[in-house]
C-alpha cells in the first residue's frame, strides 16, 4: 500500500519533471517570440509593408539615425550613404546603405534590423529593404542596397528621434531560408 | 531489526539510511562552503585595494563566478537537503525517507557534478567567468571552451537537486505517522515541502536552459544568438525564471529551521502556525510571477515594468506576515539566548533587513540606479548568507546533541556567533554604501573613492572567513570531544517527535510508527 503510494507520487513528479523541462527547451522560446511579435518589444520591425503614402504631417518632422554594424568576425565593409535624414511622417523616402566584400571568396550576408525605441518599432514601415532578402557579393564586389521607408503619422509624439540599426550576419555557410524569415 | 550500521567505506558507499546521507551531504556542504569561502577570501584580498594586487583579472572573475555557483548550488542546497535527511523523517515518525536507494543516488552524483565544475579550475581557458547567472551571450559565444563541464555539472548537480525533492514530497505525502495531519507538520516540514515543489518546477528549466547553451555553443543552434534570430534576452527570461524561485529554495528551509529555533527558547508555541503555512506557500506562488524583477534595465515596455514592480512588493506581505510571527513568538516569551537562538534572531534581524533593500530594489525606476551595482551584492549577501547561512548554523548547533549525543561548548558557540555577526555586518552594510555610489558589481578593481569602504567590508569577511574555521572547529570538537549527553530533550523548551527519541539518534528510528495526539 505505501509502496504504491509512493511509487504513484515518484511517477507524478518525475513526468512534472520532465514536462518542465520540455516546457522550457520546446515551449519557451517560441512564446517568447509570440510575446514579443505582439507587444512589438525587442525593437524587431514588421515584414515589408503593403501600403501607399498617406497624408504627410508636414507639420511634423522625425530624425531617423543610421547605424550599421558587422556581427562578429563578418568582414565586409557595410556603412549607410547618409547617417541621418529629417522626414515628415507619411512621406515615403529612400535611402541606400553601402556595402562591399573586400575578401577573396564569395560570400552571402544577412542584415537584422532593429528600432530603438522600442515603441516606435511598429510604426516605421519599410515598403523595400535589403533586409528582407539575403545579400551575396562576389570576392571583392561592392554594391549599393536600398531602403524605403514611411514613418507612420500615428507615430507616439514624444519620439523626435528613430534609431534604425543593421547588424550584418555572415551566412556564407548557414541553410539558407530560415534567416530571412525573422525580419 | 535492531542492527548497527555496516562496516567500513561501505556504510557510506551503499547507504541508504537518512541519517548517513544527512550526515554526508552535510560534510560534503560544509567542505564546499569552505571552497566557495575560499573564492570570496581571494576576491575580497584583491578587492583590499584599488588596482591589481593579487590576481589577474581573468582569474577574479573566475572566482566571482565560481563563488556565486558554488555556494549556492553547493554550499547551502545540500546543506538543506542534507538538514531535511536528518530531520524530517525525524519530524513525521517515519523510519526513513521513502526512496532510500535514490536517496544514495542522489547524493553520490553530487561530488561529480562538482569535481567537473571544480576541474575547469586547472584547465586551459580556466572556470567559467561569466558570472554565476551565466547571461548568454557572455556563456555561449564569448565563453572558455570549459564551458561544456560547467554545463554538465550543472546537469548533475539539478538531477541530484530533483531526486533530493522527489524524495522529500513522497516522504511526507506518504510516510507521515498515524495522526500527524498536514497541518500538523512541523514548520520546517512544511517549508521544505513547498520548497521540493518548487524544485521540482524549476531545476529542470535551469536544465533547459543550460541544455539551449549547449547546443547554442556545440550543435549551431541559435536560441540566444541574434546571428541566427534568437534573442539574448529569452535567455534572462529563462534563468530567471528559475533563478527566482531558486531564491526562495534556499530560504524557506531557513524559514522552517528559524520557525523551530525560536519557540524552544522563547516557551512558547510557534505564533500563527497556519498562517505561517499560508503565508510559506503564498511566497513560493508568487516567486513564479517575479522574475523579470531582476531585468527592469533590460528595456521592458513600462506596463511591464510596472507589473514586476508591484508584484515583487507584494511578497513583502507574506513576507511581513513570517517575520511578524517570528517577533509575536517571541513577545513575552521567556527567552534564553542560547547559541541556535542568537543564530536565530540574527537570522530574523539581517533577513528583514535584507528584504528591505529587496524592496528598494523592487522599485523599478529605483533599480536602474542600483542595478548590477555593489548595492545588489549587499542585498543578497544579507538574504543568503544572514538567512540561509546563518540559519544553517543555528539548525547544527540546535540539532547536533541529538545527532552526535554529545553538547558543544555554549562559550565558544557564542564567541562564533559574535565574531560571525559583527564580522558579517562590517562586511556587507558597507557595501550597500559603494553601490550606492556607483561601483559597479563583478570587476577586479575599482575607482579610488571607494578604497575605505573596500578595506572596512574585506576586514569584516576576513573576519566571517574566522568565524566559519571556528565553526568547523567547534563542530568537530564536539564530536570528538564533546560532553556526552543522552538528556531525550536537549532544550527544556523544545517540541516535537525529534525529542522523544534517545540521543544520540540510534541508526534506526521509528521503526514502529509513533501514535500522534
Amino acid at each position: 500500500m505505501a509502496i504504491n503510494a509512493t511509487q504513484k507520487v515518484t511517477l507524478k513528479l518525475v513526468v512534472a519533471a520532465i514536462g518542465m523541462f520540455l516546457f522550457a527547451v520546446f515551449l519557451m522560446p517560441p512564446l517568447y517570440d509570440v510575446f514579443c511579435e505582439i507587444t512589438g518589444i525587442g525593437g524587431k520591425t514588421k515584414g515589408q509593408y503593403e501600403g501607399t503614402e498617406a497624408a504627410v504631417d508636414a507639420q511634423r518632422e522625425v530624425k531617423i539615425q543610421f547605424v550599421a554594424t558587422n556581427n562578429g568576425a563578418m568582414p565586409w565593409d557595410f556603412s549607410p550613404m547618409e547617417y541621418q535624414v529629417r522626414v515628415h511622417p507619411g512621406e515615403k523616402t529612400s535611402v541606400e546603405f553601402y556595402a562591399r566584400n573586400p575578401t577573396s571568396r564569395d560570400m552571402v550576408a544577412q542584415a537584422i534590423p532593429n528600432i530603438t525605441p522600442d515603441n516606435a518599432a511598429e510604426f516605421f514601415h519599410k515598403t523595400e529593404c535589403f533586409c528582407f532578402n539575403q545579400q551575396p557579393l562576389k570576392a571583392g564586389e561592392e554594391t549599393k542596397m536600398g531602403l524605403v521607408f514611411i514613418v507612420d503619422p500615428e507615430l507616439p509624439a514624444s519620439v523626435t528621434t528613430i534609431t534604425l540599426s543593421y547588424t550584418l550576419f555572415d551566412v556564407t555557410e548557414a541553410t539558407a531560408a530560415e534567416v530571412a524569415t525573422i525580419n | 531489526m535492531a542492527h548497527g550500521p555496516a562496516k567500513g567505506i561501505g556504510r557510506w558507499l551503499f547507504a541508504t539510511n537518512h541519517k548517513d546521507i544527512g550526515t554526508m551531504y552535510l560534510w560534503f556542504s560544509f567542505a564546499m562552503f569552505i571552497l566557495g569561502g575560499s573564492f570570496a577570501m581571494i576576491i575580497r584580498a584583491e578587492l583590499f585595494a584599488p588596482g591589481m594586487q593579487l590576481v589577474k583579472p581573468e582569474f577574479f572573475n573566475q572566482m566571482t563566478t565560481m563563488h556565486g555557483l558554488v555556494m549556492v548550488f553547493g554550499a547551502i542546497m545540500p546543506a538543506f537537503v542534507g538538514l531535511a535527511n536528518w530531520m524530517i523523517p525525524l519530524q513525521i515518525g517515519a523510519p526513513d525517507m521513502a526512496l532510500p536507494r535514490m536517496n544514495n543516488l542522489s547524493f553520490w552524483i553530487l561530488p561529480f557534478g562538482f569535481s567537473l565544475l571544480a576541474s575547469t579550475l586547472f584547465m586551459e581557458g580556466g572556470a567559467p567567468n561569466f558570472g554565476w547567472t551565466f547571461y548568454a551571450p557572455l556563456s555561449t559565444t564569448y565563453a572558455p571552451d570549459t564551458v561544456n563541464f560547467f554545463i554538465f555539472g550543472i546537469h548533475i548537480i539539478g538531477a541530484s537537486s530533483i531526486m533530493g525533492a522527489i524524495n522529500i514530497i513522497a516522504t511526507v505525502l506518504n510516510l507521515r505517522a498515524p495522526g500527524m495531519t498536514m497541518m500538523k507538520l512541523p514548520l520546517f516540514v512544511w517549508t521544505w515541502l513547498i520548497t521540493a515543489f518548487l524544485l521540482v518546477a524549476v531545476m529542470p528549466v535551469l536544465a533547459g536552459a543550460v541544455t539551449m547553451m549547449l547546443m547554442d555553443i556545440n550543435f549551431g543552434t541559435s536560441f540566444f544568438d541574434a546571428a541566427g534570430g534568437g534573442d539574448p534576452v529569452l535567455f534572462q527570461h529563462i534563468f530567471w525564471f528559475f533563478g527566482h524561485p531558486e531564491v526562495y529554495i534556499i530560504i524557506l528551509p531557513a524559514f522552517g529551521v528559524v520557525s523551530a529555533i525560536i519557540p524552544t527558547f522563547s516557551r512558547k508555541p510557534l505564533f500563527g502556525y497556519s498562517s505561517m503555512v499560508y503565508a510559506t506557500s503564498a511566497i513560493a506562488f508568487l516567486s513564479f510571477i517575479v522574475w523579470a524583477h531582476h531585468m527592469f534595465t533590460t528595456g521592458m515596455p513600462i506596463a511591464g515594468e510596472l507589473y514586476f514592480m508591484y508584484a515583487t512588493m507584494l511578497i513583502a506581505v507574506p513576507t511581513g506576515v513570517k517575520v511578524f510571527n517570528w517577533i509575536t513568538t517571541m513577545f513575552k516569551g521567556s527567552l534564553s539566548f542560547e547559541t541556535p537562538m542568537l543564530f536565530a534572531i540574527a537570522f530574523v534581524i539581517l533577513f528583514t533587513f535584507g528584504g528591505f533593500t529587496g524592496l528598494m530594489l523592487a522599485v523599478a525606476p529605483a533599480d536602474i540606479q542600483y542595478h548590477d551595482s555593489y548595492f545588489v551584492v549587499g542585498h543578497f549577501h544579507y538574504v543568503m548568507v544572514a538567512g540561509a547561512v546563518f540559519s544553517m548554523t543555528a539548525a547544527v548547533y540546535y540539532w547536533l546533541p541529538k545527532w552526535s549525543g554529545k553538547m558543544y561548548d555554549e562559550t565558544m558557540g557564542k564567541v562564533q556567533f559574535w565574531i560571525a555577526f559583527i564580522g558579517f555586518n562590517i562586511a556587507f552594510i558597507p557595501q550597500h554604501f559603494l553601490g550606492l555610489a556607483g561601483m559597479p558589481r563583478r570587476y577586479a578593481d575599482y575607482a579610488l573613492q571607494f578604497t575605505d569602504w573596500n578595506m572596512v567590508s574585506s576586514i569584516g569577511a576576513f573576519m566571517y572567513g574566522a568565524a566559519q574555521l571556528m565553526f568547523l572547529y567547534n563542530v568537530i570538537r564536539t564530536i570528538v570531544a564533546g560532553k556526552p549527553t543522552s538528556v531525550e530533550k536537549t532544550w527544556e523548551g523544545a517540541e516535537g517527535l525529534e525529542w522523544t527519541l534517545p540521543t544520540p539518534a540510534p541508526f534506526h528510528t521509528f521503526s514502529t510508527p509513533p501514535e500522534v495526539k
